[in-house]
C-alpha cells in the first residue's frame, strides 16, 4: 500500500522542502487557497477524518466550531507525543514534516488563523530545530508569513518546545504551558474553539491528524473515504512495541484486524512466544486478553470500543505469555502517579494510593483486602477528575484485575498454599530502578 | 545577567509570542545553557526578562523534567524504563549502566562530575529499546556493549577537553 502519512517510506528524502514539492507538496494548500475557508472545512468534514490524538473527534466538525470573529486566531499542533508506546508523530515530524506544516496551514486558512504553534515535546530537541529550518524554506517559497501565495491571508508558523511533562499533551494544559503558565488542564467551558490560546479561538489537532489533510485537499473526500471503514476512514499509523518480533510504525487502513497487524505485518510475537495480552492504546486504555475474538476485531474507533477498550493513539503494546501482569500494571501505576499534575484531589491522591497498593502487592506485603482496596480506589476515581488522566490511571488496574485477578491473588496468598497460577517469570522483581529509593 | 551572546536568540524567541510570559520555557533553556542548571541566578534572569515573579519561574522550572533543578554531570543520561522499554530489558540495561559508570544509586552523579544517571518515562522511541537520552540527544537500540563503547568515547572526549556531546546543550 502507498503511504499517505509515512511517505518517507517510499521517498526517504521527502522531509526536505524541495523533494516534498517535487512530489506534489503544497498542492493541497494551493487548492485550499482557491476555495473559501468554509469550503475547506466542508471538505474535511465530508472526509470524516477523525482526530488521531486519542479521542477520535471529527476534525472538520472541530474546525467548524470556531466563530467568525476579527482578530487573532490560532492553530496549536499537538506534537507532545508522550503516551507510553507512541512514536508515530515522531516519525512524521522527523521524516515527513512538511505534511504536517502544510496540513496545519490548511487548517489555519480554514479558520482564518493568524499563527500556528507547533508544541513539540522538549525531548524532540533535534528534530524541532530541523522543523524550524524547514519552515524557513517554506517561508522563502512564500508558503509561510505575509500574504501567503499572494493571497490576502497571512499566517506565521512557530515551534514551541515543551520540557518533559506528559500532561502537556492534554489540550488545555498544552495551551497553559504555551502561555507560560503551569502546564495544568483548564476547567471547561469555555472550550478552546471559543476561548483557547490567549483566550482567542483556537483549534488543537494532533500531528497525524493534520498530516492527513493535504491528501484530502488534493484527492478529495471521496478518495479518502475509500480507505478504511465508513465510520473510521483513512489509514492509521500503528505503533508496535513490547514483545513483538518487528517493532516499529505500520501505516495501514483502519479496519485492519489485530491478527493481521500483529502476525502479517509486524512478524508476530518475538522469540516464538504466545501472545497473552494487548494494550491497544498505551498505558491509557484497558488491557485486552489475546482471545480469538479480540484478534479478529478490526482496528477502528467503534470496534475497539465495543471490546471495552479504546483505539486511542493506536500505540499497541504486546505482552507475551511470560509477562507478569501485576508487574506490568505496577509500572503503569508508577507512570500515572509520576505524571499526575496534582491539580485535582481524586487524581493526585488516587494515583498515589494506586501506586502504593501496587507496590505493596508486588513486594508481597499485601493481603486480599489490599486488592479490594486497590479496586475500590480505582473505581471511586472514575469520572471524578478534571481531565481524562484521572480515568486513564484506573484503566490498566481495573482491566488487569478483571482479566488476570488470579495473578494478583498469587501474590497475596500465603506461600504454603498452592497458587491458582503462579506469577510468570518477570524481569527483576519490582524493577529496583524506577520505583525504589525515590529521587522523583 | 543573561550573556549578551544570547541577545539575538532571545529576540527571536520574544518575536514568537504576543506576551513576554509565554517565553518563559525557551528562556529557561537559554539560562540553563548559560549556568548549566536552573540556578537561583538563572531563575532571577528569566524572571527579569519575562517580567515575572521569580517564585512563578521557580514553580515552572520544577514542573518539567528537562530543567535541571540541581547541577548534573557533563553527560546527563536519562534512560527510559517505561513499560514498553521495560518489556525489552530496560531495567537490566539501567542496572548495568549504573555499574558501568560506577554508581550505586540512581539519580546520582559520578565523583568526577562526568555522569548523572536517571530513569525517565516514555521518550517516544519504544521500538528501539533500550534507549537513553544524553543531554537531549537520543541513543537507541543499545545494549551494554554499545553502552560501554559510548562511555569510553565520552570519557576520552572529557579528558581531551572536546565535549561534543555536551555542546549545544539546551
Ligand atoms: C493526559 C492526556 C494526554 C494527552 N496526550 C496527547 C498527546 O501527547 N498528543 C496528542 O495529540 N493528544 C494528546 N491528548 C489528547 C488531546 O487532549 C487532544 O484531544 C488532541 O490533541 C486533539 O487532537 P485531535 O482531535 O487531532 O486528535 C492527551 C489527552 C490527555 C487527557
Ligand atoms: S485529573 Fe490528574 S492530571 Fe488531570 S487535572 Fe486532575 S490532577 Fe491534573
Ligand atoms: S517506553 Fe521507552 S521510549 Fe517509549
Amino acid at each position: 500500500m502507498q503511504h499517505i502519512l509515512l511517505r518517507n517510506r517510499e521517498t526517504p528524502d521527502i522531509g526536505k522542502f524541495d523533494v516534498y514539492v517535487q512530489n506534489g507538496g503544497y498542492e493541497g494548500l494551493r487548492k485550499a487557497l482557491d476555495m473559501t475557508p468554509d469550503a475547506v472545512t466542508g471538505q474535511v468534514k465530508d472526509s470524516n477524518l477523525r482526530g488521531r490524538g486519542g479521542a477520535g473527534f471529527p476534525t472538520g466538525m472541530k474546525w467548524s466550531f470556531v466563530p467568525k470573529v476579527e482578530g487573532p486566531k490560532y492553530v496549536a499542533v499537538n506534537a507532545d507525543e508522550s503516551e507510553p508506546g507512541t512514536f508515530k508523530d515522531r516519525e512524521i515530524l522527523e521524516k515527513n514534516p512538511h505534511a504536517l506544516i502544510e496540513g496545519a496551514l490548511i487548517c489555519a486558512y480554514a479558520i482564518q488563523a493568524t499563527a500556528v504553534y507547533i508544541y513539540c515535546r522538549g525531548e524532540f530537541w533535534d528534530l524541532a530545530h530541523n522543523i524550524e529550518a524547514e519552515i524557513e524554506k517554506a517561508r522563502t517559497a512564500g508558503w509561510v508569513g505575509n500574504r501567503i501565495a499572494g493571497k490576502d491571508w497571512s499566517c506565521e508558523v512557530y515551534v514551541h518546545l515543551g520540557a518533559g511533562a506528559y500532561i502537556c499533551g492534554e489540550e488545555s494544559a498544552l495551551l497553559n504551558s504555551l502561555e507560560g503558565k503551569l502546564g495544568q488542564p483548564r476547567v471547561r467551558p469555555p472550550f478552546p474553539a471559543v476561548a483557547g490560546l490567549y483566550a482567542r479561538p483556537t483549534v488543537i489537532n494532533n500531528v497525524e491528524t493534520l498530516a492527513n489533510v493535504p491528501f484530502i485537499m488534493v484527492n478529495g473526500a471521496a478518495e479518502f473515504k475509500k480507505i478504511g471503514t465508513e465510520k473510521s476512514p483513512g489509514t492509521k499509523v500503528f505503533c508496535m512495541s513490547g514483545h513483538v518480533a518487528n517493532p516499529g510504525n505500520y501505516e495501514l487502513p483502519l479496519g485492519t484486524t489485530f491478527r493481521d497487524l500483529i502476525y502479517t505485518h509486524a512478524g508476530g510475537i518475538a522469540n516464538g512466544k504466545k501472545l497473552k495480552a494487548i494494550l491497544p492504546s498505551g498505558a491509557s486504555g484497558p488491557l485486552l486478553a489475546a482471545t480469538d475474538k479480540v484478534l479478529d476485531t478490526p482496528l477502528t474507533y467503534e470496534d475497539v470500543a465495543a471490546l471495552g477498550s479504546v483505539l486511542g493513539s493506536a500505540s499497541v503494546i504486546m505482552l507475551d505469555e511470560d509477562t507478569d501482569m501485576v508487574w506490568a500494571t505496577q509500572r503503569m501505576a508508577y507512570f500515572f502517579r509520576h505524571e499526575s499534575c496534582g491539580k485535582c484531589t481524586p487524581c493526585r491522591e488516587g494515583t498515589y494510593w494506586l501506586e502504593k497498593k501496587m507496590n505493596s502487592i508486588i513486594d508481597k506485603k499485601a493481603t486480599a483486602t489490599d486488592i479490594k482496596i486497590l479496586e475500590d480506589v480505582a473505581v471511586q476515581m472514575q469520572g471524578k477528575s478534571l481531565c481524562a488522566l484521572g480515568d486513564f490511571a484506573t484503566s490498566p488496574i481495573v482491566s488487569s484485575l478483571k482479566l488476570f485477578r488470579n495473578e494478583y491473588e498469587a501474590y497475596v496468598e500465603p506461600p504454603a498454599k498452592p497458587a491458582a497460577k503462579a506469577p510468570a517469570a518477570k524481569p527483576a522483581a519490582r524493577a529496583a530502578a524506577p520505583v525504589a529509593a525515590g529521587g522523583d | 545577567m543573561l550573556d549578551p551572546k544570547y541577545n539575538e536568540r532571545i529576540g527571536q524567541i520574544f518575536a514568537r509570542y504576543p506576551d513576554k510570559r509565554s517565553a518563559v520555557m525557551p528562556m529557561l533553556y537559554v539560562a540553563q545553557e548559560q549556568y548549566g542548571w536552573v540556578s537561583p541566578e538563572a531563575i532571577a534572569d528569566v524572571a527579569d526578562v519575562c517580567e515575572m515573579d521569580p517564585t512563578q519561574v521557580t514553580s515552572i522550572a520544577g514542573f518539567y523534567t528537562m530543567f535541571r533543578e540541581t547541577p548534573k554531570g557533563k553527560f546527563w543520561l536519562q534512560v527510559c524504563t517505561d513499560l514498553p522499554c521495560a518489556l525489552k530489558g530496560a531495567d537490566q540495561f539501567y542496572e548495568g549502566l549504573l555499574k558501568l559508570v560506577g554508581l550505586d544509586h540512581h539519580h546520582d552523579t559520578t565523583e568526577d562530575g562526568l555522569f548523572t544517571v536517571e530513569h525517565v518515562t516514555c521518550l517516544a522511541a519504544c521500538d528501539k529499546a533500550p534507549m537513553l537520552q544524553c543531554n537531549f540527544h537520543f541513543h537507541e537500540s543499545l545494549d551494554l556493549e554499545k553502552m560501554k563503547a559510548l562511555i569510553d568515547s565520552w570519557r576520552a572526549e572529557a579528558s581531551s577537553g572536546t565535549l561534543t556531546e555536551a555542546q549545544g546543550l539546551p
